[in-house]
């Protein structure tokens, strides 16, 4: 009988007997002393834009978004719609305010997880997207951000570092290829 | 055909090869912009190479780790030996389901796999949905580079194809104009599709998940949208731990095109409620490749590209020069080790110069692997032509008179000499090379001219 293929590739690698090779210890980085300034200019280079409360909430009354779903508690009376049972009812969705739970400063990158999604295709479907965070849940690089989550479970996570961007055609940097044309940061 | 005989080819259209080689230098320069920001980038590539290479060294144990965890988590793992077993699977799913239309985002295993035709013979329709992969889908060509799958196109074959297919306005060439038709057109096929496929960039043992990360957001969009992920994977794409990903995604961006990290990094552990994923773990001569030890480290690759975009001979030559999945310096590394006879040529499209395996984060020697692959192929092919040449050069070096002779002998004949001699296909070496100009004396004359006189 031919042999399953998780049989064969197993027994192909063991068969081999290698010597194994030691996995090192990743040691602690210098990172940066201001650890506010390093990730706004980060998020710049990304192509997001840090922005104050008062900043969000007079560019929600100024645009007159048609369809706001947060589920930030600090902006969640902004919300004009209902979940949807399915994602894709919500592909005409304007705007999207999720809290993130920390982020690295070197690369703006920001950790969320489903505890921050109602729905996993929120940050990516929706047209602008708004992610909160709080000052001092900034850490200065991927090791500590890895550190802060440690082995927590959650279905899924995503680090989410700037809005949906592309640069195939021609090398030219294009926003908002599927995803968010937009992602602004609001630090507390 | 063989990689001198594609690049000769590809270089007919002189413009447009050079623009080729600038554009991809100029991805080289934004990386080597922002590594510098990053004192440590040393340490971490030694990090990121000694990670691999642990795991390489016991890989059937972290594939079983991986099996266990994630099975734990929900995930539906499958194994197969090949390509064919990999395809087999896939059709499966699909059949079960009775998809008929899915999505994909940019994986160069199901590239690796023939994927998409294995899947429209059977009447599927495959929507690759990077946008670099669907315009080279439309055009029905394969990528040409494994970050930057249409980096050989300008922006007028781009509005062409999308006047064409998606009916944008004729010779508008704006690329934000043509994205968003782009947009337009595959989020409609996102939010139809049922069943979305991924490649893996990263799979964590530990935790039985696996990473994926694009800038455009179209994995997310696709598995986010359907019902089943199906997830494929190369045996060589394991990390022990979750924290090893602080290494890995530190490098691969910064090494591919110079961001500090792609915009979006999705770890996948358990489906939604109700819905599924798969994760197919595909060997199709990984295996083979770990048994040779003088080649074992390619397998360290995370396909981040910057061996290709350093590379003169890759810049100067085009992607589909190698004719092979994975181009560029990596690919002639890997190539060879699945079909000797039909790569045989790519390890010699190399200056060995060494630039890739100065660029590599994972600290993979490409280019004396290109060195040892190039012994193995001369061995394998016995005496070549090049060889007799050498031998008649080894007799010439080896008696003075013989060189004297011949020397003078060369300079008469070379002047006198039609280009048709020597610039003739046998003469591989006048291909994309002029001789200098003959001096109208050897050295040895010269000398005795100019130096004894004191």
């Amino acid at each position: 009988m031919k042999m399953s293929s998780k049989a064969s590739i197993l027994a192909a690698i063991k068969g081999l007997n290698m010597k194994e090779k030691p996995l090192p210890e990743i040691p602690d980085f210098v990172v940066p002393h201001d650890l506010l300034a390093t990730y706004t200019h980060s998020l710049n280079t990304n192509k997001g834009t840090v922005v104050s409360k008062e900043e969000l909430e007079q560019l929600i009354t100024e645009t007159a978004f048609p369809k706001i779903y947060s589920s930030s508690p600090t902006f969640d009376r902004f919300t004009n719609c209902q979940l949807p049972q399915h994602p894709a009812d919500f592909a005409d969705l304007d705007l999207a305010i999720i809290e993130g739970q920390f982020a690295s400063a070197e690369n703006a990158a920001i950790w969320v997880d489903e505890s921050n999604l109602d729905l996993r295709a929120i940050p990516f479907i929706t047209a602008h997207l708004v992610i909160v965070i709080r000052k001092e849940n900034i850490v200065g690089n991927m090791h500590e951000a890895y550190e802060r989550i440690g082995l927590t479970k959650s279905g899924f996570g995503v680090f989410i570092a700037g809005p949906s961007k592309t640069a195939d055609i021609e090398q030219s940097l294009v926003i908002g290829a599927h995803g968010a044309m937009s992602l602004r940061v609001v630090i507390l | 055909m063989s990689h001198p005989e594609n690049a000769t080819v590809f270089l007919k259209d002189k413009a447009r090869a050079k623009w080729h080689d600038d554009t991809l230098w100029i991805v080289r320069q934004k990386r080597d912009v922002t590594i510098h920001q990053i004192p440590e980038w040393e340490n971490l590539r030694e990090l990121a190479s000694q990670i691999k290479d642990h795991t390489l060294s016991k890989l059937d144990f972290y594939l079983e780790e991986l099996e266990k965890n994630a099975t734990a988590n929900g995930i539906k793992v499958h194994w197969a030996e090949n390509a064919e077993d990999h395809n087999q699977i896939i059709g499966k799913i699909l059949e079960e389901k009775n998809c008929k239309t899915i999505v994909k985002s940019k994986s160069i295993l199901t590239e690796e796999c023939h994927l998409n035709p294995f899947l429209e013979e059977r009447g599927i329709d495959v929507v690759d949905t990077d946008l670099g992969e669907r315009i080279i889908q439309f055009l029905k060509q394969p990528p040409s580079h494994i970050v930057m799958p249409a980096i050989h196109l300008k922006k007028s074959d781009i509005s062409e194809i999308f006047h064409e297919k998606l009916h944008t306005e004729k010779g508008n060439l704006d690329p934000v104009y043509l994205t968003h038709a782009a947009r337009l057109h595959l989020r409609e096929k996102f939010l139809q599709a049922k069943v979305a496929i991924t490649g893996v960039n990263f799979a964590i043992a530990e935790t039985g998940e696996f990473v994926v990360c694009t800038n455009e957001g179209n994995a997310d969009m696709g598995v986010h949208l359907a019902d089943t992920h199906i997830a494929c994977m190369g045996i060589e794409k394991l990390i022990p731990r979750r924290k090893d990903l602080g290494v890995f995604l530190r490098l691969l961006a910064r090494s591919a095109t110079g961001q500090s990290i792609t915009n979006y990094n999705s770890h996948f552990r358990s489906p939604s409620p109700g819905k599924e994923l798969h994760l197919i773990l595909v060997n199709n001569g990984r295996t083979k490749q770990l048994s040779r030890e003088k080649f074992r480290n390619s397998l360290k690759c995370i396909r981040c590209g910057a061996c290709m975009n350093t590379c003169p001979i890759y810049r100067r030559s085009g992607g589909f020069s190698y004719g092979s999945t994975v181009p560029g310096p990596i690919g002639s590394i890997l190539s060879p080790g699945l079909d000797l006879k039909k790569y045989s040529t790519l390890p010699f499209a190399s200056t060995l110069c060494g630039s890739c395996t100065d660029v590599c984060p994972v600290k993979i020697n490409i280019h004396e692997q290109l060195y040892e692959w190039r012994q193995e192929i001369t061995k394998a092919q016995g005496a070549s032509l090049k060889g007799l040449s050498m031998k008649l050069a080894n007799g010439i070096f080896t008696s003075p008179l013989a060189y004297k002779i011949s020397g003078k002998l060369m300079r008469a004949s070379l002047k006198t000499l039609p280009d048709s001699v020597i610039y003739n296909p046998l003469n591989v070496w006048g291909k994309g090379r002029n001789l200098p100009d003959l001096p109208a004396e050897s050295f040895k004359d010269w000398y005795k001219k100019n130096r004894n006189r004191a």
